[in-house]
């Protein structure tokens, strides 16, 4: 891995650029690498690993047992990635992709146009929005933050903490806070009652997956040590003086509240479209996970030719997997551009394809029991929906009821949900979502956000330094 | 509100936060020193005024905008804190004019 | 309300349909707007929000009046959609400019605004040419190439999402039925009024009115007018919300109510086609930053394009149909300069005794003959 200090020293094109260097962009960066292709890496991190193996080669907790083997596992494969023969631009965005496999990356503030033959978007997952009142409020963040301030800082929050929601990754940071000492003072658990009953068919295939034991251990372990409040179906946080006071609602109709000084919200983690969205890749709703994912076939190829997902950004399978679809992908890119036969690519896929079998067992389980609960994922009236510009669910539900809204399109043009600098990352499900029980549909029926570069900022002064044809300044410098 | 494992200390940067001295630790993001420091608001919104903290830490939700070096809303856990650098809490709307 | 009979039936729910259609509502009747769906093409959720005149009209001195006279009633236009509704769209009239980076720009620009009201018939209206020295006492900051502007004090701006939620908002409040996933494929006579089939099922309206933009094309024939409109593309960058620094609108740059900084006006011929192109965006951020040095340093959050409705000639097209009387068709690229005079008098017309002779020069018949070339 070579890593380039600033975009200046980007070649103009390469065979392969990879975005993301999480698992599934270092994994397939070192397949493609491997077939003697250019490959460039863009991360918006200082060093490799994306949120799941965050600062895996440069943590300073280094007690294994606190951050868990599943982090460990990230290690060899981050080795792997520094020895190949890779580009990578560290500490920048990629604002920009489109049909023709154009980057815009921008880094130390500066842009720069990159080509590329083919594209591997390995832009992961972000942790699905958690609309509820209060949760704009400083000292609530998500699990998934606390989790990265952890690995990567050494931080863990002090004080009364509380820990709302659902998923694997809430007991996981509960756990890990456990072994630094710091154990959680609540845990609300907002998984749907009902949850249990449509998982149990998955359930013995649970059994045989390599989540079950662990997982089943490890909440265990939190149980006896944190406090946990089951079948939470209703939360508001409100500011009580420098801290919170997080009021919930049991299925049964109780209610009760607790002081926090930190709050730690998590529904699971749903993909990352915004740059696959607007290269024009072609999105789906995928109604077990409850979230929009580009379409893609076995390769990860998208609706876009030459442009590949690999990696949880389609579709949520965790981190092993991940890794495995990055190999996939890189294989399938170096077949595309020739410098492997279809016939090696599938036989060095044969044992890639059966790793992947094995870490999609116990899914359908995972799916199932951790799916959120539909009025966790839209915006009470008294919640803000699209916090970059300020709009609560009863302004998207006013519009619905008034004005006849049927899609996000028009309710981004009457309302701006989703016109803030964070693009929709943080709106756009909930916007849908909110729609789709107000007009009494799926989601599928209200679709999403039109999605356009720039998916990330960059300043006008870097927008302007970009070359441009004698055509494009004529469309501009009229008579 | 957050406090570092004794494993994790590592050599001290300095910085200044709305003119003041500051100090986060080497491979900090300016979103994880200031958190570390004890300060959860990092600016106010543009749109209502509301005070907003870091939220996501990886770059997606915009909400730990701050100035840094003079540049206004900058995505404080996306930027390494580095020695030297200017932090200010970022009040609204940004300046734009000369 | 149940889909039935309407007195009329609007055809397009952008800006210029429901300007039309809150102007008929205020007046009493029963209205449908008929719009496409939430992916449908919307000139209205792209536009540039300037309520323009300074450089309107040259080729047809009646629509510079036209325009002229939209912006002249503007203010009393915002005051009532804020009072029915509660939502202010932020209209100011402060001035516009149009800056020039060379005196070739200049000159041209001189060359242009004088042959425009060198026009037989020209309704004249005050504009002047500002220099370096009096452009720096009301821009500061500004970048060193400037040379000198135009400027109408009849421009101003207004934030046009704002305007075009109010319109809904009051079309809805006064009893009008808005009717997404309508769009529509036959007209037919049904007589009197008409049969419209859309995607929403069957529609029967006493009057319709075609403003289903670039859809005009294909729905005008249908009742014997000609409306050969095009897609032109226009693409727009917004930065993030700055605090107040530009006073006056600036013909391809302005400032929103809400801060953000919003560059445009570029112009292309590529048909249905709204993909941004990084290279005008590149022209277009640079002669911002040219014009504003300081705006290098903001952040851009969006670009969009989007598609004008444009005719041959760039002027509207108002018309009624000779064949099937009761049929109106309006089509404009400046559906928030206009929407004042839609909501007005072009719905007072459309509800009353039809278009006079004084709108004769806006019928699509003046496309009939090829143009000379």
């Amino acid at each position: 891995m070579r890593t380039l200090p600033d975009v200046a020293a980007l070649a103009p094109a390469y065979d392969v650029a990879v975005v993301g260097a999480g698992p599934a962009g270092m994994a397939a960066a070192i397949a493609a690498a491997a077939h003697g292709l250019s490959v460039l890496v863009a991360d918006e991190a200082p060093a490799p690993g994306g949120q799941i193996y965050r600062a895996v080669t440069t943590t300073r907790v280094r007690r294994r047992s606190l951050l868990g083997a599943d982090y460990w596992r990230g290690a060899p494969l981050a080795a792997a990635f520094a020895a190949a023969p890779v580009d990578t631009l560290p500490e920048a965005s990629v604002w920009h992709l489109d049909d023709a496999c154009v980057l815009g990356v921008s880094a130390q503030g500066a842009s720069r146009l990159v080509t590329a033959r083919h594209v591997i978007l390995a832009t992961g997952a972000l942790e699905r929005p958690f609309p509820v009142r209060g949760w704009t409020e400083p000292g609530v963040m998500t699990v998934g933050a606390a989790q990265i301030l952890l690995k990567s800082s050494g931080l863990v929050a002090t004080g009364r903490v509380v820990l709302a929601g659902t998923g694997p990754l809430l007991w996981l940071l509960a756990s890990q806070y456990l072994a630094s000492g710091a154990p959680p003072a609540l845990i609300l658990d907002t998984t749907p009652r009902a949850n249990w009953r449509l998982a149990a068919p998955h359930l013995p295939a649970f059994l045989c997956s390599p989540y079950a034991l662990k997982g089943l251990r490890l909440m265990a372990r939190v149980r006896r040590r944190v406090p946990v409040i089951s079948d939470v179906t209703g939360l508001g946080i409100d500011r009580d003086g420098a801290a919170q006071l997080v009021t919930y609602r049991h299925g049964d109709g109780r209610s009760g509240a607790a002081a926090a000084d930190i709050v730690l919200l998590h529904q699971g983690v749903v993909p990352n479209v915004n740059l696959a969205g607007a290269a024009g890749c072609a999105l789906e709703w995928n109604d077990t996970q409850a979230c929009w994912q580009p379409q893609t076939d076995a390769w990860g190829m998208t609706s876009v030719a030459h442009i590949a997902l690999a990696g949880d950004g389609a579709g949520i399978l965790g981190a092993e997997a991940a890794a495995v679809r990055g190999k996939l992908a890189g294989l399938a890119a170096a077949c595309a551009l020739g410098a492997i036969t279809p016939q090696t690519r599938d036989r060095l896929a044969a044992r890639p394809r059966a790793a992947l079998r094995r870490c999609g067992r116990g899914r359908a389980f995972l799916d199932a029991l951790y799916r959120p609960a539909g009025s966790m994922r839209v915006a009470p009236p008294d919640a803000i929906a699209c916090r970059c510009e300020e709009v609560t669910g009863a302004d998207i539900r006013a519009a619905v009821r008034d004005l006849h809204v049927t899609g996000p399109n028009q309710m981004k043009a009457f309302l701006r949900c989703g016109m803030g600098p964070c693009q929709g990352r943080m709106c756009a499900l909930t916007v849908a979502e909110t729609i789709a029980e107000a007009r009494g549909v799926s989601p599928a029926e209200v679709g999403t956000m039109r999605l356009r570069s720039p998916v990330k900022p960059l300043t006008l002064g870097e927008l302007a330094s970009l070359p441009r044809s004698e055509a494009d300044t004529k469309a501009v410098l009229r008579g | 509100m957050f406090r570092r494992l004794p494993e994790a200390d590592g050599p001290a940067v300095s910085f200044t936060l709305n003119g003041r001295p500051a100090t986060g630790v080497d491979g900090d993001s300016v979103a994880a020193a200031l958190l570390a420091m004890g300060e959860r608001v990092c600016r106010t919104t543009a749109v209502s005024g509301a005070a907003r903290g870091p939220f996501c830490l990886m770059g997606v939700c915009f909400e730990c905008l701050v100035t840094i070096d003079r540049i206004g809303n900058r995505q404080a856990c996306l930027v390494r804190l580095r020695a030297g650098m200017q932090v200010e809490t970022g009040k609204g709307k940004r300046e734009a004019g000369p | 309300m149940t889909p039935a009979g309407f007195d009329v039936a609007v055809i397009g729910g952008g800006l210029v349909g429901t300007a039309i259609g809150y102007g008929l509502v205020r007046r009493g009747l029963r209205v449908a707007i008929l719009d496409e769906d939430d992916t449908a093409y919307r000139a209205s959720r792209g536009n540039f929000a300037l309520v323009w005149v300074q450089s309107k009209g040259l080729g047809m001195p009646r629509y510079a009046g036209w325009t002229q006279h939209s912006a002249d009633i503007w203010a009393s236009f915002a005051a009532d959609l804020h009072a029915r509704t509660g939502i202010d769209v932020a209209y100011s009239r402060p001035g516009g400019f149009t800056l020039a980076l060379s005196e070739a720009e200049l000159e041209r620009r001189r060359a242009m605004l004088a042959r425009l009201h060198a026009q037989p018939g020209m309704i004249p209206y005050p504009y002047e040419f500002v220099d370096r020295t009096r452009l720096e006492q009301v821009f500061p900051g500004l970048g060193p190439e400037v040379v000198g502007a135009s400027y109408c004090p009849l421009d101003g701006h207004v934030n046009s999402l704002r305007l075009f939620r109010a319109l809904h908002t009051g079309f809805a409040a006064l009893g009008g039925c808005y009717l997404p996933g309508h769009k529509v494929e036959t007209i037919s006579g049904h007589s009197p009024g008409f049969s419209l089939a859309t995607a929403g099922g069957p529609i029967t309206a006493d009057r319709i009115v075609l403003a289903a933009g670039i859809g005009n094309a294909q729905l005008g024939p249908m009742v014997g007018i000609n409306a050969p409109v095009r897609p032109q593309r226009g693409q727009v960058i917004v930065t993030e919300k700055a605090a107040p620094f530009l006073t006056h609108p600036i013909v391809t740059l302005r400032q929103t109510d809400e801060g953000g900084i919003m560059i445009g006006d570029s112009l292309e011929e590529v048909g249905a086609d709204t993909h941004t192109g990084l290279g005008v965006l590149a022209t277009m951020a640079e002669r911002a930053v040219r014009m504003f040095p300081a705006l290098g340093r903001l952040n851009v959050v969006r670009t969009w394009a989007a598609l004008r409705v444009m005719t041959p000639d760039g002027f509207p097209i108002y018309d009624q149909s000779v064949a099937a009387p009761g049929a109106f068709l309006c089509t404009c690229h400046s559906g928030v300069t206009l929407a004042a005079v839609h909501a007005d008098e072009l719905a007072a017309m459309i509800a009353g005794n039809g278009l006079p002779d004084t709108l004769a020069p806006f019928s699509g018949r003046r496309f009939d003959v090829p143009a000379a070339a």
